[in-house]
């Protein structure tokens, strides 16, 4: 994606796929330029919604009045730069560890197999895979609420038996901690479906999503672990098509 | 950077028209606990949100859900909303358009939207937003903005925003190839918030 800065007009208007969205989600924390953009955007996007008004339904005031009655709203955020809903927070830090390293020795060993995969590992880009998964006609697609803030959404394609990993507004795991990813295979339980160190990219699962009868997504050491040891922040029911 | 966009010379905007400042406010007074400040809060913003719910998934009953929903949020986010970052107004209706077109998004996830939209929705109703419209003051300065724009940047802003399409979806629908719809809709907005006086929020 070349000229990235083109999509602030329609991230404004929500109007991106949800791994376009996570991509310039993760541009806008780098681009001032583009905060300051969408932002203008939005407030004329906002001016729009003027020639929309109309009167909601008597009942609503009661029920919207009676809801925050059973509420407290949240205490004001007082340290870390975490994310208001407006916008991502500007400060992202990137951390990329040995996995290239990891990948290659992967792809090596699937090449030297020879192995028969319905996609091509060795294009080495998560985007386009995430972006066969996300743009596949079978693609199902679950959204859940992280108890920290954000959501994440799984979106599934059982043709090609693979899933990916969407955050939005996800805060970063503490620090020594990583997101790991998990598939739950007939048989053999919760299966590592690897690291997910960045929330804020869309990350494809490892392992075949199409057996698997969930997806999860637990909080461990930085270096990952081979069983969950946490139970999972979120956890996505898959059907099994197998 | 051709990114940039040129400053308006107009003088800004009052906010979507209801004293921006008096909404920032309330809400920061909602964020203390101030149920009172919210139901101003609620009285003062709710017809523009429902009304946008409304566009978006057109169904009032859908509609009434997500603004119930996003009212919950909004109380509950109140204490955090930042001035800095854009107008309460904004911050609202950006919270509302995004659940709406979740929504929509998702029900045709479990029924996958056929290829004949194209044809349905193919054609644009130039006027339908002006047919919706209420009588008031900002909204004809709004429409009036409107016609700054070349019939087909209102077209893909239309599609996309009240729509609920994404840009590859627009698109399609207008016979463009891939990467124009995205252009024409910020081309489009530039100039909408140019006409409008929509300054830049500063120290962004």
């Amino acid at each position: 994606m070349s000229d990235i800065h083109a999509l602030s007009g329609a991230y404004a208007l929500d109007a991106l796929d949800d791994v376009e969205r996570a991509q310039f989600a993760r541009h806008l924390a780098a681009c001032a330029e583009c905060r300051a953009e969408v932002r203008s955007f939005s407030e004329t996007a906002s001016h729009l919604a003027e020639i929309e008004n109309q009167e909601p339904p008597a009942g609503l005031r009661a029920r919207v009045l009676a809801d925050i009655g059973t509420v407290r709203p949240f205490p004001p955020e007082t340290a870390a730069p975490g994310s208001a809903p407006a916008g991502p927070s500007p400060v992202v830090t990137l951390r990329r560890r040995a996995l290239p390293a990891l990948v290659a020795a992967v792809v090596a060993l699937i090449l030297a197999a020879g192995g028969a995969a319905v996609w091509h590992p060795w294009t080495n880009d998560r985007s386009t895979l995430a972006d066969q998964i996300v743009h596949a006609p079978d693609a199902v697609r679950i959204t859940e609420p992280v108890p920290g803030g954000g959501k994440l959404t799984i979106v599934r394609s059982a043709s090609l038996k693979r899933a990916v990993m969407i955050g939005d507004g996800v805060p970063e795991p503490a620090s020594g901690t990583t997101y790991q990813l998990w598939l739950q295979q007939p048989g053999q339980g919760m299966v590592s479906a690897g690291l997910m160190p960045d929330s804020t990219e869309p990350t494809v699962l490892t392992g075949d999503a199409a057996t698997a009868k969930a997806a999860a997504i637990t909080v461990e050491p930085e270096t990952g672990s081979s069983h969950p040891t946490s139970d999972p922040i979120v956890l996505f029911p898959l059907r099994s098509t197998a | 950077m051709k990114h940039l966009s040129s400053v308006p010379s107009d003088p800004p905007s009052q906010e979507g028209g209801s004293g921006g400042a008096h909404l920032a406010d309330l809400l920061k007074r909602a964020g203390r606990g101030d149920e009172a400040a919210f139901a101003e809060w609620y009285d003062a913003t709710a017809a523009r949100a429902f009304g946008l719910a409304v566009r978006v998934l057109r169904d009032r009953a859908q509609a009434e859900e997500v603004t119930q929903e996003v009212y919950l949020d909004c109380w509950r986010n109140s204490g955090r909303f930042d001035e800095t970052r854009g107008s309460a107004i904004s911050w609202l209706l950006t919270i509302v358009h995004r659940k709406s077109v979740d929504r929509v998004r998702s029900a045709e996830a479990a029924s996958r939207r056929d290829t004949t939209y194209t044809q349905q929705e193919g054609t644009v109703d130039h006027d339908s937003t002006a047919e919706a419209a209420t009588a008031s003051l900002e909204a004809s300065r709004v429409r009036a903005a409107l016609d700054h724009l070349t019939i087909k940047q209102r077209q893909a802003i239309e599609l996309a925003f009240l729509g609920g399409y994404t840009h590859t979806e627009v698109a399609k629908m207008l016979d463009l190839p891939v990467g124009t719809a995205k252009t024409r809709i910020r081309d489009g907005l530039i100039r909408l918030r140019d006409a409008l006086g929509v300054g830049e929020v500063a120290q962004a």
